[in-house]
């Protein structure tokens, strides 16, 4: 096995090409390590370390959002006070994954690539509208979040392609987002459901705009589209959340698994949807 | 195979060595340097037992390569004491009687420090969560956090 660690993205894509597919990348490692000492002897030819690549370890202001490079940690997410006050539900999806630990290393675009169909962070990318900026031999180009991964453990991506960064919007007036999952403890633990909504107020507290997804419930991360009509052109009032967890609930398709039931599951989905959306209402400004 | 070079920094003294690719900064540790006070627990990121600093920065070393250790700052237990003098929360952790068998302690050591760097004064709730990641299986936690809560109390009040 080799190591690589370019400066530039170009050396990066170099690398990339040049290895044809056999190359893991390599950003907090927080699931790429466990995976090669897990001793399947399917090793990668190289690991290409992205995190000396000055311009992905950056959170930059873009558009009116913001822009987070692929190598920056969760606990830097977590410190970015702009950041936190404009998207707090992705601050808290991605600020959930592990322990003080984890957060010291892994990233938002390590989770997206992870491609598990509970990662934390993913719903709330999703809800939020976030775009994910591949970089490739033809150069650069967007995508949404809730197109890079298209099963347990795959992406969308090709062989010489990588995640460079995430961008997410401008955080609209009266706009408000959240996510919540469900585990069995407090900390430390993989979603049994997860539940991501970003909406938004008029001057009148009646919803105009919202994006609801739901992450472990199906092989990937849904947006509920019945989800967005069940809150717009409501106050998110009692009678909006529970036709909101009604389509949550009829949304979800999940597997029997230890964690958690198909009946739980199913249930524990609308029941996350309500209280997600009651906390971006608030977020907005609306009635908390 | 080739083996990489690298230079790095350990509890503030220059360090060289040379790994395989695919060697955590764990095993160049205890392995290579000699260096066994951080423990190998899990190899998962579950447990804690190996955690570090880089650049300040509290992870575990099981998930992290070597190679990725260039030109970095490394802290590990080995840097805690100041000589025969122990750290206020190695004294605390004796005092409070805060390890049975010791293999989690000096992962915690390494955690409640990058704790109290940044929060000289967190409540106990802040510590359980802080600390979340490190796993104890003998002491049932309780004077685990009295031990971080005392040192912590002590260092605020040290002239």
């Amino acid at each position: 096995m080799q190591y690589h660690a370019p400066t530039s993205i170009d050396d990066a894509l170099r690398l990339l090409a040049a290895k044809d597919g056999n190359c893991q990348i390599l950003a907090g490692g927080t699931d790429l390590l466990v995976r090669l000492h897990s001793e399947t002897g399917d090793d990668p030819e190289s690991i290409l370390d992205i995190k000396r690549i000055d311009e992905l370890r950056a959170i930059t202001p873009e558009a009116g959002g913001w822009r987070i490079g692929a190598a920056v940690s969760g606990a830097e997410m977590g410190e970015h006070a702009g950041l936190v006050a404009d998207w707090p539900g992705v601050v808290e999806a991605m600020n959930l994954i592990g322990s003080t630990q984890i957060q010291g290393r892994a990233t938002l675009a390590g989770n997206l690539c992870n491609a598990s169909p509970a990662a934390d962070s993913v719903p709330a990318m999703v809800a939020a509208g976030a775009m994910a900026r591949i970089a490739g031999p033809e150069g650069a180009r967007d995508i949404p979040v809730a197109e890079v991964p298209t099963a347990p453990g795959r992406t969308s991506l090709g062989k010489a392609e990588f995640i460079t960064s995430i961008h997410l919007p401008a955080r609209p007036e009266g706009g408000g987002d959240a996510y919540l999952r469900f585990i069995p403890r407090s900390e430390m633990d993989i979603a049994v459901v997860g539940c991501g909504v970003a909406l938004t107020l008029d001057e009148a507290g009646i919803c105009n705009a919202a994006r609801v997804s739901l992450g472990a419930v199906g092989p990937v991360v849904m947006l509920v589209e019945a989800g967005a009509e069940a809150l717009i052109g409501t106050a998110v009032d009692d009678a909006a959340l529970d036709a909101l967890a009604s389509v949550c609930s009829d949304a979800a398709s999940p597997i029997d698994d230890k964690r958690g039931t198909v009946a739980f599951r199913t249930h524990v989905a609308g029941v996350l949807a309500r209280r997600a959306a009651s906390i971006a209402r608030t977020r907005a400004g609306g009635a908390s | 195979m080739s083996k990489i070079h690298v230079t790095t920094t350990i509890n503030g003294d220059p360090v060289d060595y040379l790994c395989d690719a695919g060697e955590s900064l764990l095993d160049v540790l205890r392995d290579r340097l000699g260096m066994t006070g951080s423990k190998e627990g899990c190899g998962t990121g579950d447990c804690g037992a190996c955690s570090v600093t880089v650049d300040g920065r509290l992870v575990c070393s099981c998930l992290m390569l070597g190679a990725e250790a260039e030109g970095r700052e490394i802290a590990t237990i080995e840097g805690m004491a100041d000589g025969e003098t122990l750290h206020p929360l190695q004294r605390k952790f004796i005092e409070h009687a805060a390890l049975q068998c010791g293999i989690c302690t000096p992962g915690i050591l390494v955690a409640a420090q990058s704790l109290l760097e940044r929060n000289p004064d967190p409540t106990e709730e802040e510590t359980r969560y802080w600390l979340a990641g490190n796993l104890c299986r003998c002491t049932g936690y309780d004077k685990i956090i009295r031990a971080v809560l005392d040192a912590a109390k002590e260092m605020r009040e040290a002239p």
